[in-house]
């Protein structure tokens, strides 16, 4: 029993190893709140570790864990929806700071000005995306998650999810054509 | 190449999820900056500690306003019993000073009427009579005095 016990702990340890960043990193996109990232990770992981005994392994551990995520993300906004709103003014990332991160692939200065400029167009769309729209394509583009995970994750069909893509995806368009 | 002229018919969902080149390098960057700012937000060890920091302060303010509040209703309740308690008191003092007037006053109204009784049976009933021995005193005098 015991034996068991320390077991199951040890495979938890792993999954926390190796699915926190990815976690942290989707949240942190979701909210562009750096506090507010870590506390849900935190929670994430916590409720992840009280159902850790449910869990059938019916979806990847990963898709588990998102579907936590998505769900802790989508209490925070509905229970707190002014505060949010007002901490994530206080502390969320600039957007000319979150584009500040690119790597510096690009060959020449003008070539990175204009790869920094659409990747805050991108931001700039992501923000006025809904929820939903959000989180789909953050899953699908960010974590590069295939349609099926990212349908297990929300709870949605693959059709629904291909809907919110395809909005999104026509909103980020619009915002690199400068359209609004 | 402008983003979305290849392809983006509105009621064609799947062609509107095919991605052109242009848009594809864009996302790539896009991923690309999240993740460098997740790594670096991730491996600050400053962001933890004020997490950690604003929820304890969090966590005892909400410790101390509950025992603020628990403390306000507690003696409140203990300040009402006490006055009530207190309230009490003072209503059965109020009763038995009350009684007492009250059998003070029937003793005193007892007491005047006797004495008014007394004093009609003195005026109406009683006389003067001599004293028992008043004759033979009378005689001895009138002997020693011869």
């Amino acid at each position: 029993m015991a034996t068991a016990q320390a077991v199951a702990a040890e495979e938890f340890a792993q999954i926390v190893q190796s699915h926190r960043p990815q976690i942290f990193r989707f949240l942190l996109a979701s909210t562009r709140d750096v506090d507010l990232a870590e506390t849900l990770t935190q929670d994430c992981f916590l409720k992840a570790h009280r159902n850790w005994s449910s869990f059938r392994g019916e979806s990847s551990a990963m898709t588990w864990l998102m579907r936590i995520a998505i769900n802790l993300q989508k209490d925070h906004w509905r229970n707190r929806r002014m505060q949010f709103w007002r901490q994530t003014q206080i502390n969320s990332v600039d957007l000319d700071e979150a584009s500040e991160w690119l790597p510096g692939g690009e060959s020449s200065a003008e070539e990175q000005m204009l790869a920094k400029e659409q990747v805050e167009h991108v931001w700039t769309a992501v923000k006025g995306l809904s929820e939903r729209q959000r989180t789909v394509f953050l899953l699908r583009f960010v974590e590069e998650r295939d349609l099926s995970e990212i349908a297990q994750a929300t709870g949605l069909s693959e059709g629904t999810v291909k809907a919110h893509l395809s909005r999104a995806l026509a909103r980020v368009r619009a915002e690199l054509r400068g359209k609004r | 190449m402008r983003f979305g002229e290849q392809g983006a018919e509105p009621h064609k969902l799947e062609r509107s999820l095919e991605l052109e080149p242009e848009l594809e390098r864009v996302l790539s960057n896009f991923r690309q900056s999240i993740q460098a700012l997740s790594e670096a937000a991730y491996s600050r060890p400053r962001t933890v500690a004020v997490a950690t920091q604003r929820r304890i302060w969090r966590l005892a303010a909400g410790w101390a306003l509950g025992c603020v509040l628990t403390g306000g209703v507690v003696s409140t309740g203990i300040y009402e019993h006490h006055r009530h308690w207190e309230l009490a008191q003072m209503a059965a003092r109020q009763a038995e000073q009350n009684r007492l007037a009250a059998e003070r006053q029937h003793h005193e109204q007892q007491l005047r009427e006797e004495d008014e009784l007394l004093a009609k049976v003195d005026s109406d009933v009683a006389r003067e009579v001599p004293t028992a021995m008043e004759p033979l005193a009378q005689l001895m005098a009138e002997d020693e005095a011869q």
